[in-house]
């Protein structure tokens, strides 16, 4: 494979990270996973239809299976790595767990971002607005029910402690 | 995977106890088979082929092999065992050689240190064809003088049911056909392996995503010409499975790719790739005759099922089996003449998914039922009830039906459960038909409602033999599991943890890594895990509790016979003695193997009679729909459901059983289908084959109906399957109830209801 020797750099939740040797044609998510080792985010289906890949550019939810790597210089990308510590679940992925959201667990990360990303933009969505803001990412197991639980119950809970 | 946890509360049996692998799972942490990588590592990818049916002229590797980065091509030539593999009669190459039976069937394999690389080398082999017309109508596959296109002909298997008075007639005659889809499984986590190389070159390890290891092993073994011990397979994390991985797919590639560069090789499939690399569900044809009383009583049925196994073999014979056993519904029925058949064409190989030959059978029966029901005057659910199987009753296999069979009660409870909100001018429009398109004018909506009752098989059939192993070790106070349950997704490692606490009193479960060095437990598909694996770890514990009681006993001067575990105490039940488990066991290490077995199954005669099957489970469906009537768009709005699961071992993971397996009903029922014509697959992208998303989900209504059953270990019936039975017809019913349209087929596509 004839590979590129110009390092750039990516900026993934908050720290410069150099990509050394890549060939151009890599996608975001495969530079994420193969080079960096996110391996957060998922590879589904290669074409922006499931979510699995989701990460945050510039706050923005993105397929990153769509966006080519090189051109996500000078952005500050999020994956679900950078959501929270491995001690610390944010109360999204608690409540993930407790309502029974995870079966799986492929669609999970992309999941986590794009509730993530919802909930920081739209504090108290409509039942039909959540189902809206996830329909662009695809779980096979749950059908859904779980998942409308765990973001209503993070909703609850973040009003709670508001009030 | 090794997980520890230590619970706050008892997270024994009957409690919503929370998954291990959860937070893993939410951080992205979890390890899936394709977030495995080596030092050193090599990419592999398969050259597939274009045509459904051609003769292979050549092969010329020799561009390809030299691309700078490319390592190996392997083809047909190269591979050092058997040549060929299959679940149950092994008639799929691991490469083809001089026919290709399928548009994707493998041909070569490259391994190469980029992705792109693999795909700049597979574009560079040049293979020559001879294109062959190909087979693709079932029709023609049965009729004999069409040519046979594989060594072991056009038909896979024939199955005949004669059973009571052939003669038998009823008042009235109901008669229907049905058409059922090709469905994919379409789980998230793609095809992926990787595979280490032994230094001497004569072995292999393979981290895998697979729902059956030890068949994995077996069929890899045989073609890489090895001892079935020098293939070592270790459970790569499962991104679902749902019957797509029971087959081989790239396990024989990725160990010889590794096996022939010496280094760890990475296979991991596209989505395109992965509608070409799995079976899919069987489409079919069904006619059914049900002769009836004039009240509506099933005197007789009649009919044919014909299947459309693909190219290649994979479980058609037992896909076959388990549609015309169960084409009675859980309905008594005393005569029935009726024949099945699954046939061999060129479109895409099918075998399990889901519901397994089920599906296809219930679609059927419930469009008869409602059929009855018009004809007598009665309702759907009337009729339904008035024909409900009971325990005790026999299948037109001459099996008696010795499960617990809460028929009418599933019913009642689903008839009992709330309709939803009429529709009104202050619905959401994004909640109508066509969602977040806004297509869709209040005017133009009709609601229906439907209804679908199924009875399912749990287990194999037909005189498998049928098993599963697991150990249990109690050391200071910890319980450690190790068993080869591939967990898919479906919760057994919740299970499994919630077993050895409530057998042991223990609250830390460490669960071992799950691979080949302990026995096999079959496969995670027909409903069979919780029964099988479930009470080998059930046993296990019991066998580890017994030696930790004989020990206390003898400690104290007792008869171990007295001792039993109150939460995590043993207790003394005719005296003073209380002894924390882990007190108990301080100092002990108590190790303990179980294989569990169902009983005992009969093989079919030429009459299709003989007691086939293990045990049943049954499920009603009641789906309300709203159907823009002008441009044939469905939404579904509701589901209720009860469901016959014996005892409930931990109610979230089963409604999330429910809820998961209704969603996969509703796409058979109204989107999901790989378009084949002429052989070729038209949709193999998520673009294009469409699956629920959040906004097609329905509410759901769930009662679980909890009956115990004696012959189940723990009690509990599988639950997988039932959920994505009968909620198809259910659907199909109700848009038939708003449209008034005859609809013969699954899915319904717009145009079947507008034009």
């Amino acid at each position: 494979m004839s590979t590129s020797s110009e390092i750039y750099s990516l900026r993934i939740n908050g720290k410069e990270q150099h990509v050394k040797d890549s060939w151009i044609g890599e996608s975001l998510l495969y530079v994420l996973r193969e080079r960096l080792g996110f391996m957060g985010a998922k590879g589904a289906c290669e074409q922006g239809e499931c979510g699995s890949c989701t990460v945050l550019i510039n706050n923005d939810a993105v397929c990153s299976c769509l966006v080519m790597a090189a051109s996500a210089i000078d952005t500050d990308i999020t994956t679900v790595e950078g959501l929270s510590t491995q001690e610390n679940p944010t109360d999204i992925q608690q409540a993930f767990v407790t309502e029974g959201a995870v079966q799986c667990g492929f669609c999970t990360p992309g999941l986590i971002v794009a509730v993530h990303h919802l909930l920081e933009s739209n504090p108290s969505p409509s039942e039909i607005e959540v189902k809206e803001a996830l329909s662009g990412n695809i779980c096979r197991c749950t059908g859904y029910g779980r998942i409308f639980s765990a973001v209503q119950l993070v909703i609850s809970q973040r009003e709670k402690s508001v009030s | 995977m090794s997980t520890r946890t230590t619970s706050k509360q008892r997270d024994v049996l009957g409690v919503s106890a929370l998954r291990p692998d959860g937070i893993a799972k939410t951080q992205g942490t979890f390890s899936f088979s394709s977030d495995y990588t080596a030092d050193n590592m090599l990419w592999g990818a398969t050259l597939r082929s274009p045509h459904p049916y051609a003769r292979i002229i050549s092969i010329d590797i020799s561009e390809a092999i030299k691309i700078a980065g490319v390592e190996t091509v392997l083809l047909a030539s190269d591979v050092p065992g058997k040549a060929t593999y299959g679940l149950i009669s092994s008639d799929q190459p691991v490469f083809a050689s001089e026919f290709v039976r399928y548009m994707g069937e493998s041909i070569a394999a490259v391994a190469a240190d980029h992705p792109e690389t693999c795909r700049r080398a597979l574009d560079a082999i040049v293979v020559h064809y001879e294109v062959l017309t190909p087979l693709t109508s079932i029709e023609d596959a049965l009729n004999p003088n069409t040519p046979s296109i594989h060594p072991d002909g056009n038909v896979f298997r024939h199955q005949h049911i004669l059973h009571g008075d052939a003669s038998a007639t009823g008042d009235l005659v109901v008669e229907g056909e049905y058409e059922i889809g090709m469905q994919d499984q379409a789980f998230l986590g793609l095809e992926a392996a990787l595979a280490y190389p032994d230094s001497d070159g004569k072995g292999v390890e393979l981290v895998v995503a697979t729902q059956w290891l030890h068949e994995d092993q077996k069929q890899i073994a045989d073609c890489l010409g090895m001892p079935k011990e020098k293939v070592r397979l270790q459970l790569g994390g499962v991104g679902g499975a749902f019957g797509a991985r029971e087959d081989i797919s790239l396990q024989v590639h990725t160990c010889l790719l590794a096996l022939r560069t010496k280094r760890p090789v990475k296979m991991q499939y596209t989505r395109e790739e992965s509608f070409f690399g799995h079976v899919h569900r069987h489409p079919g044809v069904i006619a059914l005759k049900h002769h009836v009383t004039s009240e509506g009583r099933i005197v007789k049925i009649e009919g044919t099922m014909k299947l459309d196994g693909g190219a290649y073999a994979s479980t058609s014979s037992a896909v076959l089996i388990n549609g015309v056993t169960h084409i009675q519904g859980p309905y008594k029925c005393a005569n029935a003449v009726f024949d099945g058949y699954a046939v061999r064409t060129n479109n895409p190989p099918c075998g399990a998914m889901r519901g397994f030959g089920v599906v296809q059978a219930c679609f059927a029966h419930e469009g008869q039922m409602d059929k009855i029901a018009k004809a007598v005057g009665k309702s759907p659910v009337e009729v339904r009830l008035l024909n409900a199987m009971e325990k005790g009753d026999t299948l037109i296999t001459g099996q008696p039906v010795e499960s617990v069979a809460p028929v009418a009660r599933c019913i009642r409870e689903t008839d009992a459960l709330p309709l939803p909100a009429p529709l009104s001018q202050s619905t959401e429009t994004m909640g109508l038909p066509g969602g977040s398109g806004r297509t869709s004018e209040l005017h133009n909506i009709k609601r229906g409602i439907g209804w679908g009752v199924s009875i399912k098989n749990l287990m194999y059939s037909e005189g498998f033999d049928d098993s599963a192993e697991a150990r249990c070790t109690l050391a200071d106070g910890v319980a450690t599991l190790k068993f080869a349950t591939a967990e898919v997704g479906q919760g057994f490692v919740i299970l499994a943890q919630q077993i050895a606490r409530t057998i042991l009193g223990v609250d830390v479960v460490v669960l071992d890594r799950i691979d080949t060095e302990i026995g096999s437990a079959g496969s995670t598909s027909a409903s069979r895990q919780t029964w099988m694996s479930g009470g080998a770890v059930d046993g296990a514990c019991r066998l580890v509790r017994e030696r930790l009681f004989e020990h206390v006993a003898h400690t104290h001067g007792l008869d171990p016979l007295q001792l039993v575990i109150e939460d995590t105490d043993i207790v003394d039940t005719m005296g003073p003695l209380r002894i924390s488990v882990s007190e108990a066991s301080k100092g002990l290490k108590i190790a303990q193997t179980f294989l569990h077995q169902h009983r005992k199954t009969e093989e079919l005669d030429e009459n299709g009679q003989g007691n086939c099957h293990v045990a049943f489970a049954f499920v009603a469906h009641r789906a309300v729909v709203d159907v823009d009537v002008e441009l044939g768009l469905v939404k579904v709005v509701q589901i209720a459901t009860a469901q016959d699961v014996g005892r409930s071992l931990n109610p979230l993971a089963l409604l999330g059983q429910i809820e998961g397996g209704i969603a996969q009903g509703l796409g058979l029922a109204v989107m999901e289908e790989i378009i084949v014509q002429n052989g070729i697959v038209k949709n193999p992208s998520f673009t294009d084959y469409l699956l629920p998303t959040a906004l097609d989900a329905p509410d759901v209504l769930f009662i679980p109906i909890e009956e115990p059953d004696p012959q189940a270990p723990l009690g509990a019936k599988g639950v997988g399957e039932p959920p994505c039975i009968s909620v198809t017809p259910a659907i199909v019913a109700a848009i038939r109830d708003a449209t008034g349209v005859d609809l013969k087929r699954t899915p319904v596509r717009p145009q079947d209801i507008c034009l």
